[in-house]
This record gives structure tokens, sequence and C-alpha cells, in this order.
């Protein structure tokens, strides 16, 4: 166990200086000047190269390369050029809508793929199968901010029970903050447990084929008690997989709900940093959230081994 | 299936406790759709900075009213020398800074000194370029001393970058914005909102609003909902395409105003084939403004003939001088030798205006054999390619600067125009302040671009706001970019 997670742990700091490097490249290579974008059309040549000196933007690659770098070591993740204010401050402000995010709606798709799942795979074939699963097809395919116009028609225009979007904060009450969360939670959800519900079914239809699921029921166990205890507990590795890959797509890449409900997530503070040009947010939030998802990643890798007692005696 | 429909169900009913009633009619949330970087008007180029603080929160010494006029603001009155050169303003007294400071005219010479300053980055620097010096004659009056007589300058004294800001505060207004206005500045949720309460003692008439909220909404898509839902009860920059959902709904007010932005067609003036002006007149032939107003902007905004607003007292309608006519702009690409048409790029910023636009004119030109190819760009890069290196044949821009005729005189601005007649009428332009000459002059100026088909002016960028019907005082037109709420009442 512990040789496997130095291995992994020596991946993940590999990962990290890669993804680094690449970043910084890629954001040096991007046309564009963060000083001309903050001064405007208006400014003159030598104030915009006045601004550029204030910003430390004049200074040799190499060295600011490592500068950054350093400051992260130390976790300092720099100040923004446009907010001036330090990045971690802003990513701690967005994740508090991020995050709770992400994991209402991990919850609601969870809570809803893994029973559909379940259904449909113990009536293959049958109408309840056919009716379920074509509506996780549907789910699939609509998108999600279709979704999300849907529910603010319904549950904020016409019965008005929620906002239609924005976030109040959690200063605000924690029932008034979760209240605006509800709908972009549900829109991210349904989707996901579409899709979700349709690997439920398959990797448990599967299972269900296996010998030892017959041995089971030969012996006389009931139906209900082999899906539950047997059939469930073999098919989770690919559930857990994709739930993984999930969460780490719910912490960043909501950018489209974020903005159709206009929440301050870290989605939306990247995308604004990358138009803006503020190229140390942009750098500082990515690298944070490549060290979530290879943090997300070895966390579902060692649930493999909670699940699945063979992966943990094969250490 | 069944599931999700009682999770919701279960939603509905536990949420129904909840809701809250209508707001109290002294507040108002406002939608606006970027959020400014920082809150410091004299430190950043970004028009949204402007949109929530200017009149609200900080004052000039002039101000700039609802239909481009100057106001007197912090200066209740002021003479002028006879040589036009020397500014005296009597400030008004009693007037207190948020934070309970005084207010007088040492803070005038600061701010001012602070803005012309050599490390000073002031997005609009050129403001202040003519000021030679700023004196202190007592505590309520202050003379400005101008190195030339300077016609607009008490316009320039009006805009956002030149709102006047005490020693004590100037370093922090960025984070915590101190005026003296009759809004103070309460809170800023990043990314979320912005909210201004009531200030107690401001030296003016009282503000009718005790609480404005100036949401960050900055998808197009969620207005109409935010509106339905009594979430934002005002829109001062609708999306233009999103009117038709809102226009009959007696519920909301849809208000149609100028800006000051002229969008253009702007040319590489210097870079072959559009150095002659045969194309480029070819080219004014050759666009159907109605077309493009009609697929670019829902059919709003009006057609421009030069660079100025028809909103404008000075406006002169040359919108006739080159009619669409394909024929003509053909015959025109043939005396330049160019019968068989030719290739170039179209560098598309992001707005709407100009992605869809740009598609209209791209087939337009088409129809006079000149094959476009469309780079679309995001507002960094053309800032970059475009603005600073002036790589680019053509473009689609709108120039949102109050009066600003006088960026066709800059030198190595990036249309690269050069014409010594226009620069001089602009430097008579700039050392007149007579009315009668002035308007004149700017009619002239008008005239050459037009007859040099500098560019392709298009149409005037249209100021949609849409509000609750029971809402008034908000700004018909955008003389400036703000959201004046200093007269914003809810009615009944």
């Amino acid at each position: 166990m512990t040789a496997y997670l130095l291995k992994r742990l020596a991946i993940a700091i590999a990962t990290l200086v890669l993804a680094s490097m690449v970043v910084f490249a890629v954001l040096e290579i991007l046309p564009g000047d963060p000083a001309r974008l903050m001064l405007g059309m208006n400014a003159s040549a030598d104030q915009v190269e006045l601004l550029r000196n204030q910003m430390g933007l004049n200074a040799p690659l190499a060295w600011r390369y490592l500068h950054w770098t350093g400051g992260l070591l130390s976790l300092d993740f720099g100040r923004s050029y446009t907010y001036s204010v330090p990045v971690i401050d802003l990513v701690r402000e967005r994740l508090a809508v991020s995050l709770p995010l992400a994991l209402i709606a991990l919850a609601l798709s969870t809570l809803i793929a893994i029973p559909v799942g379940l259904f449909s795979a113990s009536r293959r074939g049958r109408a309840g199968d056919t009716i379920s699963m074509g509506a996780a097809q549907l789910g699939v395919a609509v998108p999600n901010f279709w979704f999300a116009l849907m529910l603010i028609y319904v549950f904020a225009v016409w019965l008005r029970l929620v906002p239609a979007g924005g976030f109040p904060g959690w200063s605000a009450g924690v029932w008034p903050a979760l209240k605006s969360l509800l709908l972009p939670a549900l829109a991210l959800a349904l989707p996901q447990a579409a899709i979700l519900a349709r690997v439920t079914r398959s990797a448990l239809i599967e299972v269900l084929n296996e010998d030892y699921i017959r041995t089971a029921r030969a012996k006389g166990l009931p139906y209900r008690a082999v899906l539950w205890r047997h059939a469930l507990r073999n098919a989770m590795i690919p559930v857990l997989t994709i739930l993984g890959l999930q969460f780490a797509f719910l912490l960043a890449g909501t950018i489209i709900i974020e903005n159709v409900f206009y929440l301050p997530g870290l989605g939306r503070l990247v995308f604004q940093a990358i138009t803006q040009r503020d190229l140390i947010v942009v750098e500082s939030v990515v690298m944070l959230l490549v060290a979530a998802v290879i943090a997300v990643n070895l966390l579902v890798d060692l649930s493999y081994a909670v699940v699945d007692p063979r992966l943990r005696s094969r250490q | 299936m069944k599931l999700w429909i009682t999770i919701l169900a279960a939603a509905v009913l536990s949420l129904a406790a909840g809701t809250s009633a209508f707001a109290a009619r002294t507040d108002l949330v406002i939608g606006i759709p970027l959020e400014p970087p920082h809150l410091d008007p004299t430190a950043g180029a970004a028009a949204a900075i402007d949109e929530v603080l200017y009149a609200n929160v900080f004052e000039g010494l002039t101000r700039i009213g609802p239909n481009g006029e100057v106001l007197p603001d912090l200066a209740e009155s002021w003479t002028i020398s006879d040589d036009g050169k020397v500014y005296t303003f009597k400030l008004h007294t009693g007037v207190k800074f948020h934070d309970g400071t005084d207010f007088d005219a040492a803070d005038v010479k600061f701010s001012l000194d602070r803005a012309r300053a050599d490390n000073s980055v002031n997005a609009q620097k050129v403001l202040f370029a003519a000021i030679d010096t700023v004196d202190v004659v007592d505590p309520a009056t202050v003379k400005v001393t101008l190195k030339n007589p300077q016609g607009s300058f008490l316009y320039n004294m009006g805009w956002g970058d030149a709102v006047i800001v005490a020693p004590e505060s100037a370093d922090t207004n960025k984070e915590k914005p101190i005026g003296t206005g009759p809004f103070k500045f309460q809170s800023w949720a990043k990314g979320s909102s912005i909210t201004l309460v009531k200030s107690d003692n401001y030296w003016g008439t009282p503000a009718s609003l005790d609480k404005a909220e100036f949401r960050i909404v900055p998808d197009a898509a969620a207005y109409v909902p935010a509106l339905l839902s009594g979430d934002i009860q005002a829109f001062p920059f609708f999306d233009a395409d999103s009117v038709a959902q809102v226009k009959d709904d007696p519920r909301f007010k849809v208000v149609i105003g100028a800006t000051e932005g002229e969008t253009i067609l702007s040319i590489n003036n210097k870079k072959p084939p559009f150095d002659k002006l045969q194309v480029r007149q070819a080219i004014s032939y050759a666009l159907d403004r109605k077309a493009i107003i009609d697929g670019a902007s829902a059919g709003l905004g009006q057609p421009i003939g030069s660079h100025m607003s028809p909103a404008n007292k000075d406006y002169v309608d040359l919108t006739g001088r080159y009619p669409h006519d394909v024929a003509k702009a053909k015959e025109l690409l043939k005396e330049a030798g160019l019968e068989n048409g030719f290739k170039a790029t179209l560098k598309l910023p992001p707005p709407t205006y100009a992605r869809l636009g740009g598609e209209i004119i791209a087939s337009q030109l088409r129809d006079v054999g000149i094959d476009l190819e469309i780079i679309p760009v995001e507002w960094a890069q053309w800032l970059d390619q475009v603005f600073t290196k002036k790589d680019y044949d053509l473009t689609i821009v709108s120039h949102t600067e109050p009066n600003d005729i006088d960026i066709y005189s800059r030198k190595d601005y990036y249309f690269n125009y050069d014409n010594p007649a226009f620069d001089k009428v602009i430097a008579d332009l700039g050392v007149t302040s007579d009315e009668a000459k002035r308007k004149e002059l700017l009619g002239q100026a008008q005239k050459i671009l037009a007859d040099d088909a500098v560019v392709g002016f298009l149409y005037e960028l249209p100021k949609i706001g849409v509000w609750d019907a029971n809402l008034q005082g908000l700004w018909e037109n955008a003389p400036i970019q703000a959201n004046d709420l200093t007269k914003v009442k809810w009615s009944e």
C-alpha cells in the first residue's frame, strides 16, 4: 500500500510541474497585453509601458516563471492584476459557491442515477427499462443550459419559489444561499444523472450475467438481496470512475450554468480572467484545479480498494 | 423518472415557506453585464466602473447630464478669463466625503495633480493635458490655469476619470471607494454584486432610493427571466435580441435611446489597396446600413454618415453621402484598377454587433467583388493586434467615448489616417470655446471624414433600457456610460 501511494504521489508531482510549464507557456504565447486592456483605447503607449512596469510584466520570462512557481511552493498564489487582491482570496470566495454547488449536484445526480440504474437493470428489456433509459437518453442529449432555462421559467418566473439567479452569499443566511444553488445544482445534476444511470445499468447487467449471481440465486437468495448485496457492490467500480470524473467537471466546468444563473463560481472567475488577461489568476487557478483533479483521481483509486477487497490484498 | 418528480415536488413544498414578498419601494436591483475590475474611476478605462460609481458615489467639478450637457457639480459656478486660459471654480461648502473628512479646494488640487502626474495611470490622461497649474485660492475657490485655451475643458472635467477624490482615501478607492456623492459604498460581493446605500450627510438633494444593488449578469439569456421573476428591476443596457420578449409586457418599460457609440467598419488607411480613396469610397457605397442595423442590432440604432452621434447638438446628417449603390461601388473599384476585386481580412471582436454585423458586411462587400476572410478575435487580441500593432485590413468596433472625433487626428492611431486639413480643423477646435464657431468646425470635421471615406460609418449603437414600469428617473440616453441614480424613484 505504501509503495503504491508513493508511486501515485510521484506521478502527481510530475504532473503538477509539467502542467505549470504548459499553463505558463500557453498564456505567454496568447496575444494580448493586460496593461493595455486595463487602460483602454484612449491611453498612450507610454502610459501602458508605465503600468506594465508597475505590474512587473517587463521582467524576464524565466524570472517570472520561477517567481510564480516559487510562490506556489510557499502557497503564495500571487495578486490579481485586475482586482489587485491576493488570488487565494478570490479562489476562496468562488469556492464558497462552486464547492457546495458541485457537492449538491453530485449528491442529486447519485440519488437519481443509482435507483434508476438498479430499476432498469432489474427490469431489463421490459417497459419500465425502456422508458427510464429513454428518459436518460434524452437527459444526455439535452444541453444543461436548456434544462436550466426551463427550470428558471417554471420555478422562478412562474412559481416564484426560488430566485432566477444570483448568489446572496453565505452571510445572507444558509437557507437563502442554498435556495439560490438548488436550481443550478438540479440543472447540472440531471444530465450527469442520465449518464450515471446508464453506466450503472450496463455495469449491473454485466454483473448479473456472472456465474456467481446464478449460484447465489440457485442457493435460494431472494432476487432483491442478490441485486443489492452482490450485484451492486461489484458494479460500483465503473460507477465510481464516472463519479470522480463528474466531480472534477462540476468543480470547474460549470461555466455555462454559472452564466445562466449568474453565479460567481470558479468557472466564471477563470473565464473572466482569461478575457481580461489576468494571467496570474488563470495560472494559479488552473494549477489549483489540476491539483484538485489529481486529488480526486487518487481518492477514486483508493475507493476502488474499499469496494473491492481483492484490490486491497493485491497490494 | 417518478423519483425525480417526487424530489422536485418535495423541493417545491419546502421552498414555498421561504419565499419573500415584494421588495420595499426604496430598494432597487439593477442588472449590469460586466463586473468592474475595481472601484476607482480614476484608475481604469473599464466602463463598468463608471456604470456603478459615476454621479452616485463620486462627483467632479462639473458633471455630464442626461443629454450630454455640462452641469455644475462640486463647483457651484465658475468664471473664465478673457483669454480662455484661467478657470476659477467656486466650490460648494459644507461638503463631506463619506468617511467624514471635509471636502475643499485642496482636494480638487490633489485630484487634478494626481491625475496628470508623470506616474499617473489615469486611463484618460489626455483630459488633463492642457492643465498648467492648479492653485488653491481659498478653501472654497480653486483656480486652474491652462497652457492654451481648451474648448472642451469644462466637459472634460465632467468625465468619470476626473472625479474628485480625497488624499486620505485615494489609494484605497479600488476596494473601498470614498466620494462625496448621494450614495456611499456598502459592499462588494466579488463576481456577484455591488451595493450602495444612501449617504446621510449629502450636501445636495438627497436620493430617493435607500439602497441600490448592482447585480452582475454576464449572460444576456438570463436578462428576461431575471426581470420576469422580479429579482432584478432594471437593465439600463439591455440586449437587442431579447427586446421582443418584453416589449409588449405592460409591467416593463422599454426605452430606446442614443449612446455615444459610433459603430464603424474601421479601415487600415495605409495598407494597399485601402490607401486608395476610390477603394474606401467603393466600400462605403457597398454598405447597406439598414440591412446591417436590422441584422446586427434587431433594427434598433440610427445610421450615421460620419463620426458623430445623431443625438449630439453639432451633428450633421451625412448619411446621404454614400447611398447603397453596388454599380457605383464596382465602377470606383474599376477606376482603382481592381475590376476583378480583391481579398482582405475582417477581424471581429466579441460584441454581437461586430460578429453579426461582420457576416452581413462580408456578404455585402462580396457583391462588389471584395472577398473577406472573417477572423473572430477576443478583446485582448483585438487591442494587441488591431489597435496597437495595426495588423489588420478591416475591423468593426463601436467607439463609445463621447465627443471623440479628434481620434482621427491622433498620430499613430490605428486607422492610419493622415490628413493635415483635418488635423488643422481639430487643432482649431481645441482652442475654440465659442459655441457657434465650434459647431462650424465640428461640421467641417464631419464632412472631411465622410469625403475621405476614412472608415465605413455604420450606425449609432442604441441604448436599450428595460425596467419596471413603476420606476422613474433612469437615463434614456447614454451620453457617457453611467447609471445615474440620483433622481431615480418608484412611483405610487
